[in-house]
């Protein structure tokens, strides 16, 4: 089944062929069709989304420039603020709180005229896989439903996979757009470390999170990038640069650029897996580019390192929620005590696995041993990308190792959950560019995705490489 | 209240054989207009949390943005406390507690904005500053019910957010200083510059400056004792209390067979003792990383030279200045005093115009403290005052009664008010015949200053004073009746 594209209903809403009204009933009906079985939104806002499109068709009848998005029918994922609409986490610790502002990204996307159509479901506070780990309920892959939509944007792929929305914002701390965009048959956008605000963001690992797009195609996946992307003064790790042009390169080609083929890949991917992506080199290769073998001897650590950095980060992010100010309290005689309620009943159990870990990797006298050295692992792979770049322009690899599992299949071993994300955590940790492109199928006829990786502020290379890519699919 | 070497100590010694140990950590609240981390007011007294925002609050996905001028104001104090102005980063001291919003304070930790730099106190005692680096405040709780007025068995807890997020430098000693005076000394010292740079108010009694001590004690020479923090000083005088009694707690533990335990310890201010707050062993494993949410900060070097040359003159060489100006020792109360009230540039402007400067320094270190450096009084009239007395036309006591007329009255004309009261220097050869007549009536005391009584020469000098209804200046009634006696 396939949706219209961004491109396409922008166009369409603009020069008046069609309206934001008629595009967004659209989308809702499909929601109400199909959101009972697939779970895909927290929270679906069809009032606030009739508002801004009936805004949009006024301003279209009335002649008034309308913005690049205007009218298209986006979600957003639940750890982004939305004034006055719920912000959950999919936690039961941030249950009915209500932001009083609204993230950068939502700020970008109302002003471009997008629709926001609802907050999609995440494991928990973006921590895991598969999106089993949300306090509300796991989200179904449309393509399968008998299977995980991936995670942890598994609510925004899902959405964008069943027409729900005509593209998504996820965020991406060692994986969560790319993987669920593989295993939906999406195109994911994981941006340079600094590219979009993460004011309103709420934090998972602050030195990793980036936002980004799910889209049906690059292009798409270009037109959301240029919308949200752009310094922003809230946020102090967002880099001084514009937005990058990205739309104007797709039909670049790749003739002449470098593509890196790792030799020293972590292994476990399946067969199919590792057939799609030689496809891809082959494609790329056939229309001009030259295959260059790199090696990233440290690509092995990263798993660890992450698993160090990102609940290290974690501990400390969400401290916060301690039931004194907002959110969950539950009462208890003393102050420790109702600390210790609140944070029991309110977090579920990957997080507090992950809140124990990152805690302890702190601690005074195991500082050293765990995140200290989590931290020179990060540099390790930092330089090692760094000379890979130097004989290549982008890498490519397996965005996961296999395509969509069933439910319950990793729940009960977190570390083969963790291991999903081995080719896209070493990108976060390195602060760099990586998108997932769907190349092929694999094992029941489900959907691979191929990654991109590029080097910081790599946007527009990496762009024209997936463009490559989904032409020759 | 002041710096002076020849103030009296009112610090009881300690046991011979023993000396303490004292180092400082202060908490200075800056003057800036914003938060350290967001745009809210920072505004001391206001109405409970109304100067928040998402930042202040620690709300999910709001993000700290470092306020320029704080950084500025910081660097400020740095150079005039003599430090090195560094690039440096910004950790989180991770900790529960209801008046932390985020459950992190974002300080500086192994990295700070200046290291190493000292400040002089009197005798040119240095003591070295080993970091003034840049922190936010917390949230201010109020616990009701309970005895203790803390969290420990109390009905309920109330926080207020505005103090949330304000800038602080805080600014650590090295354990350089050896007496509680100089503990005071260096307090003030710090309050001084503070001011006159513009970086904070400074006012212990409103907690924008917060003073932590850290007190051990050794004999002489040994290796450094075991040391205590004691928290909840708040005022100058309780820095030198607490000290004193702290040492001497320690020195009578350690004599009496025990050992000085690493611990936190309240000064409790009426009782007039330190009480054990929490062990070493209890305290907080802060777990310290580096900001993710913030970048370096690598201050430009222009703008710190900038900053440098931007530096008013500061205390020392104000008081070293007055001092030379005045003909006055530039460590005496008077120099201390006029400097520390920010008096010494109308003192200097009254001298320019042709006042005495004796006179004029020790009218304004008397008469004046209830005015700011501005004082409202014209300086022609204190010039107009100074010559009358230089040139005897009245004297020290008329003078100061005059003083007290015109600085009342926010000015006036001294000879005016001199013939309003009547008052007309006497000359010579009156005094003389009063001195006569003292000495005929009081036969015994003049005998008794003859056999090198001093003090007798009190009563006569009294005698003379009551006669000439205060007329007589009484160091010339003195010096004529040693003169008499030493003939």
């Amino acid at each position: 089944m396939t949706f219209p594209t961004v491109a396409a209903l922008a166009r369409g809403i603009r020069t008046g062929k069609t309206s934001a009204a008629s595009v967004l009933e659209e989308h809702l009906r499909r929601i109400e069709e199909r959101e009972g079985e697939i779970h895909a939104f927290n929270l679906v806002t069809a009032d606030r989304a009739r508002a801004a499109a009936a805004e949009v068709d006024a301003a279209v009848q009335a002649g008034r420039p309308v913005g690049p998005l205007a009218g298209v029918p986006i979600a957003l994922k639940d750890n982004m603020c939305t004034r006055g609409v719920e912000t959950t986490c999919s936690s039961k610790i941030l249950e009915g709180w209500k932001p009083p502002y609204d993230a950068t990204v939502v700020k970008k996307l109302r002003d471009a005229g997008a629709v926001i159509v609802g907050k999609t479901n995440l494991d928990e506070f973006a921590m895991g896989s598969s999106t089993e780990n949300s306090a509300f309920g796991p989200t179904r892959n449309p393509l399968d439903t008998a299977r995980v939509p991936g995670g942890s944007s598994g609510g925004s792929a899902a959405a964008v996979a069943a027409g729900f929305a005509a593209a998504s914002l996820g965020s991406d701390t060692g994986g969560s757009i790319r993987q669920p965009a593989a295993l939906c048959g999406l195109v994911g956008v994981k941006p340079t470390y600094g590219v979009v605000s993460r004011y309103g963001l709420v934090a998972f690992a602050s030195s990793l999170d980036q936002i980004g797009p799910f889209a049906h195609t690059v292009e798409d996946a270009a037109l959301v990038m240029e919308t949200i992307a752009g310094h922003d003064v809230m946020d102090s790790t967002s880099l001084p640069q514009p937005a990058p042009q990205l739309v104007d390169v797709l039909g670049m080609g790749v003739e002449g650029m470098r593509i890196g083929r790792v030799v020293d890949m972590p292994e476990g991917s399946e067969p199919e897996v590792l057939a799609r992506l030689d496809e891809a080199f082959a494609a790329l290769a056939k229309r001009g580019a030259t295959i260059v073998d790199v090696t990233l001897p440290s690509l092995q650590f990263g798993l660890t390192a992450y698993y160090l950095v990102a609940p290290a980060e974690a501990s400390s992010n969400l401290a916060r929620y301690d039931g004194v100010r907002y959110g969950l309290r539950v009462d208890a005689p003393d102050l420790n005590a109702m600390y210790a309620a609140t944070r029991s009943q309110g977090f579920g159990a990957e997080v507090k696995r992950r809140i124990m870990l990152g805690t302890y990797a702190l601690s005074a006298g195991y500082y050293d041993a765990y995140y200290g050295k989590a931290l020179k692992v990060r540099r390790l792979i930092a330089d090692d990308f760094a000379k890979a770049y130097r004989s290549c322009d982008v890498v490519l690899m397996p965005t996961s190792p296999s395509v969509a599992f069933p439910f319950g299949d990793k729940t009960s071993d977190p570390l083969a959950m963790y291991l999903c994300d081995v080719f896209t955590i070493p990108t976060n940790l390195a602060g760099h560019a990586a998108m997932s492109v769907p190349f092929g199928t694999g094992a029941h006829g489900l959907p691979v995705g191929v990654q991109v990786l590029a080097p910081a502020l790599g946007e527009a290379t990496m762009f024209r490489v997936a463009a490559e890519l989904e032409r020759a699919r | 209240m002041s710096n002076a070497a020849s103030a009296p100590s009112n610090a009881a010694t300690l046991p011979d054989g023993w000396e303490m140990v004292v180092g400082l950590e202060v908490h200075v609240e800056l003057d800036t207009a914003t938060k350290l981390f967001s745009g809210s007011p920072n505004h001391f007294g206001d109405d409970p949390n109304t100067n928040i925002d998402p930042v202040t609050l620690g709300l999910p996905g709001a993000l700290p943005v470092l306020n320029r001028r704080a950084v500025e104001l910081a660097i400020r104090l740095g150079l005039a406390l003599n430090c090195t102005v560094q690039s440096c980063t910004f950790h989180r001291k991770n900790y529960f507690y209801p008046d932390l919003p985020k459950a992190y304070q974002i300080s500086q930790y192994d990295q700070p904005l200046n290291i190493d730099g000292y400040l002089v106190l009197p005798g040119d005692v240095r003591i070295g500053i080993e970091r003034a680096h840049l922190e936010e405040d917390t949230g201010k709780s109020t616990h009701f019910g309970g005895t203790s007025g803390r969290i420990h068995g109390s009905d309920y807890s109330l926080v207020d957010f505005n103090r949330a997020g304000v800038p602080l430098v805080e600014i650590v000693s090295r354990p350089d200083i050896r007496t509680s005076d100089q503990a005071r000394q260096y307090v003030n010292e710090l309050r001084s510059i503070l001011v006159a740079i513009g970086a904070s108010d400074a006012k212990m009694e409103e907690g924008s400056m917060r003073v932590d001590v850290n007190v051990s004690v050794r004999r002489p020479g040994e290796p450094l004792g075991t040391r205590c923090e004691i928290k909840n000083v708040n005022s100058v005088r309780a820095v030198g209390r607490a000290i004193d009694y702290e040492a001497r707690r320690q020195i009578l533990e350690i004599e009496s067979g025990g050992v000085i335990r690493q611990e936190t310890r309240h000064w409790d201010d009426a009782e007039g003792r330190t009480h054990t707050l929490r062990a070493k062993e209890d305290a907080d494993d802060y777990r310290y990383f580096l900001e993710p949410d913030l970048v370096e900060l690598d201050p430009d070097r222009e703008w710190v030279e900038e900053i440098r040359l931007s530096l008013p003159p500061l205390p020392a060489a104000r008081r070293a200045a007055l001092a030379a100006l005045v003909g006055i020792d530039r460590e005496s109360e008077a120099a201390y005093v006029v400097v520390e009230r920010g008096q010494d540039g109308y003192v200097t402007e009254v001298v320019r115009l042709g006042g005495e400067p004796g006179r004029v320094v020790v009218y304004v270190q008397q008469a004046f403290a209830e005015e700011g450096a501005s004082p409202r009084v014209p300086a022609g009239d204190i010039v107009a005052l100074s010559v009358l007395e230089r040139d005897g036309k009245v004297t020290a006591t008329q003078a100061k009664t005059i003083l007290a007329e015109i600085v009342a009255h926010g000015g006036g004309d001294a000879a005016a008010i001199a013939g309003e009261k009547g008052f007309e220097a006497l000359d010579a050869n009156a005094i003389e015949s009063m001195v006569d007549a003292a000495i005929a009536a009081q036969p015994d005391a003049w005998a008794k200053y003859c056999n090198g009584e001093e003090k007798a020469v009190g009563a006569l000098v009294g005698a003379v004073m009551k006669v000439s209804q205060g007329k007589a200046d009484g160091k010339v009634v003195t010096a004529i009746l040693q003169a008499r006696r030493d003939r």
